[in-house]
């Protein structure tokens, strides 16, 4: 008796707290829609921000620049280190034990910590300002570790029989990575890049003092602008313009879930292949 | 073309030290001039008046409760749901519930914030359990997705040899498959913390931010990290120094919190997950 007694509360609070998730989960997105959509106006899209019509475009054109120039720095750094950590360093090797405990560093630290460091680094030691160079560089670092971790994974999980096929035919090492284990990795390279871009479009802390608020689009890299969630944050503190914040909330739930969906398409693919 | 690889393999390193050096060179200066245990046990933060007083125990206090709470309110919903999901959930629910909660995961935090100032704190106000219950929905992705695994990589001999012996199935596994996975579902608690004593836009919009000693729960409060957003924008001089300085704190939080993990999964093996 009580051995079924235990079952059935057991069952109860698993399925409570599943149910307690989705409701969460539902709550939130059904939330944002409903206040969201019906704010969202062809006006928002208008290139032009000013003081009347607070239009996304700008900051929607600002992060998909910062994402670039972030991926175009921290991509190539991430996948050359997962290279050199899985193809190339010896067993036992001490600088890979280094690299290692750096990067689950790197993957603890807060990004309100990052914004600092940028602000101090990048801002005022480089003397770069606020501009999109340097919050891209603070987000570079930010999402390193992600993309070693996801590109490490990706190559690792390519067969040896590949690079033993490669040898065999008589290609070198170097030939063996860039035109067997990579393309064999890309999806997982891919689903991980996919997953950084994601963090980019959320973070709001490390830019706020690294690429500054403007919101309008930069001329160049050496100018301050705002992405969508800073834009959003930024509104957020206006009670004029709660409308335009949440329909920026729901443009920002759209990417999110595209994202995702990106993602799991990618790794699927992954999977799929080996 | 190694040497490449090796210079960008090296390139993490390099970033730890620059955070290091530029949060340590700019930030400990004040610890001197505020003096260490002013300045980490001062219970009073008001840097506009005359002299100034720069004290973050509030702050550092305030961190602390919205963790806790989050934790407290976290970890047992999330942790049950990823028995569920590991183990009770039907495969039609499952894909419906898995990718709502890789959904939650990428929701940004200003999003979050945004949701619990227009949902949260017209029942709760700005306070303390605001930030609790908003952090404790943040960090359930996190919590979920590293139990789930961590139960999924525990070996199915372990669920068999219990029902075997007798044991129901919710037995089996809250007696015999979640304590093997154990080790796993505290990195998950370990990462459910840092996640909240780091998180700072969402706290913001929540937590009211005053910068004294909460006394209850329904009482604002501020972070660590609320604190430097909200006044780098304008400090100078000291001030700014004692913010830089606040971030330390923070950083040497998180490492400790890491650090330990670390070690604790040296120690014990990673086990399964």
């Amino acid at each position: 008796m009580r051995k079924k007694m235990f079952e059935v509360f057991a069952a109860a609070v698993t399925r409570l707290a599943a149910a307690i998730t989705l409701a969460v989960l539902l709550f939130l997105i059904v939330f944002i829609l409903i206040k969201g959509l019906p704010h969202i106006k062809p006006s928002l899209f208008e290139f032009e921000y000013n003081s009347v019509n607070v239009s996304l475009m700008p900051a929607l054109i600002s992060t998909i620049i910062i994402t670039f120039v972030s991926l175009l720095i921290a991509v190539p750094l991430g996948v050359f280190a997962a290279i050199y950590l899985t193809e190339y360093a010896g067993r036992g090797n001490k600088a890979v034990a280094l690299v290692r405990i750096t990067t689950e560093t790197l993957s603890g630290i807060p990004s309100i910590v990052y914004g600092l460091f940028g602000m101090l680094f990048f801002v005022t030691a480089l003397d770069w300002e606020f501009s999109v160079i340097a919050g891209a560089c603070t987000l570079a670092i930010m999402i390193l570790p992600l993309i070693m971790r996801s590109s490490e994974e990706a190559i690792k999980a390519v067969p040896d029989t590949y690079r033993e096929g490669a040898f065999g035919l008589g290609s070198g090492r170097l030939r063996t990575v860039f035109r067997i284990i990579i393309p064999a990795a890309m999806p997982g390279i891919l689903a991980g890049v996919i997953l950084a871009i994601g963090r980019i479009v959320g973070e709001t802390a490390a830019l706020i003092y690294t690429a500054g608020t403007v919101a309008q689009v930069p001329a160049d890299l050496t100018r301050s602008a705002r992405t969508l969630s800073v834009h959003m944050y930024a509104l957020s503190g206006e009670s004029l313009h709660t409308g335009e914040a949440y329909a920026t909330a729901v443009v920002l739930l759209v990417v999110v879930a595209l994202i995702n969906a990106a993602s799991s398409m990618a790794a699927k693919r992954l999977g799929g292949k080996m | 073309m190694s040497a490449v690889f090796l210079i960008s393999a090296l390139s993490s390193i390099l970033a730890v030290a620059l955070i290091c050096v530029f949060l340590f060179v700019n930030g400990l200066p004040a610890f001197g001039k505020i003096g260490v245990f002013k300045f980490l046990l001062g219970t009073e933060w008001s840097p506009n008046d005359i002299p100034p007083q720069f004290g973050i125990f509030p702050m550092i206090v305030g961190s602390l409760y919205v963790t806790v709470g989050a934790i407290i309110i976290g970890v047992p919903i999330g942790v049950l749901t990823a028995v569920f999901l590991a183990r009770a959930c039907p495969a039609k629910l499952y894909k419906a519930i898995k990718p709502g909660v890789e959904l939650l995961a990428g929701i940004p935090s200003v999003v979050y914030g945004f949701f619990g100032m227009a949902a949260i704190v017209p029942l709760t106000d700005s306070s303390i359990l605001s930030a609790c219950i908003l952090l404790g929905i943040m960090i359930l992705p996190t919590i979920i997705g590293l139990s789930e695994s961590a139960l999924r990589a525990v070996p199915e001999q372990y669920y068999e040899g219990a029902l075997a012996l007798g044991a129901g199935h919710y037995r089996s596994v809250f007696f015999i498959v979640l304590p093997a996975a154990g080790s796993g579902i505290l990195s998950a608690v370990v990462l459910g913390i840092g996640r909240a004593i780091g998180e700072t836009m969402a706290v913001i919009m929540v937590a009211g931010n005053q910068a004294r000693m909460p006394k209850s729960l329904f009482e604002g409060v501020r972070t660590l990290t609320a604190n430097i957003v909200i006044e780098m924008g304008y400090a100078a001089d000291l001030h700014r120094e004692a913010l830089i300085a606040t971030g330390v704190v923070l950083f040497v939080f998180i490492l400790i919190i890491n650090l330990s993990l670390s070690a604790f999964n040296a120690k014990h093996g990673k086990g399964w997950g």
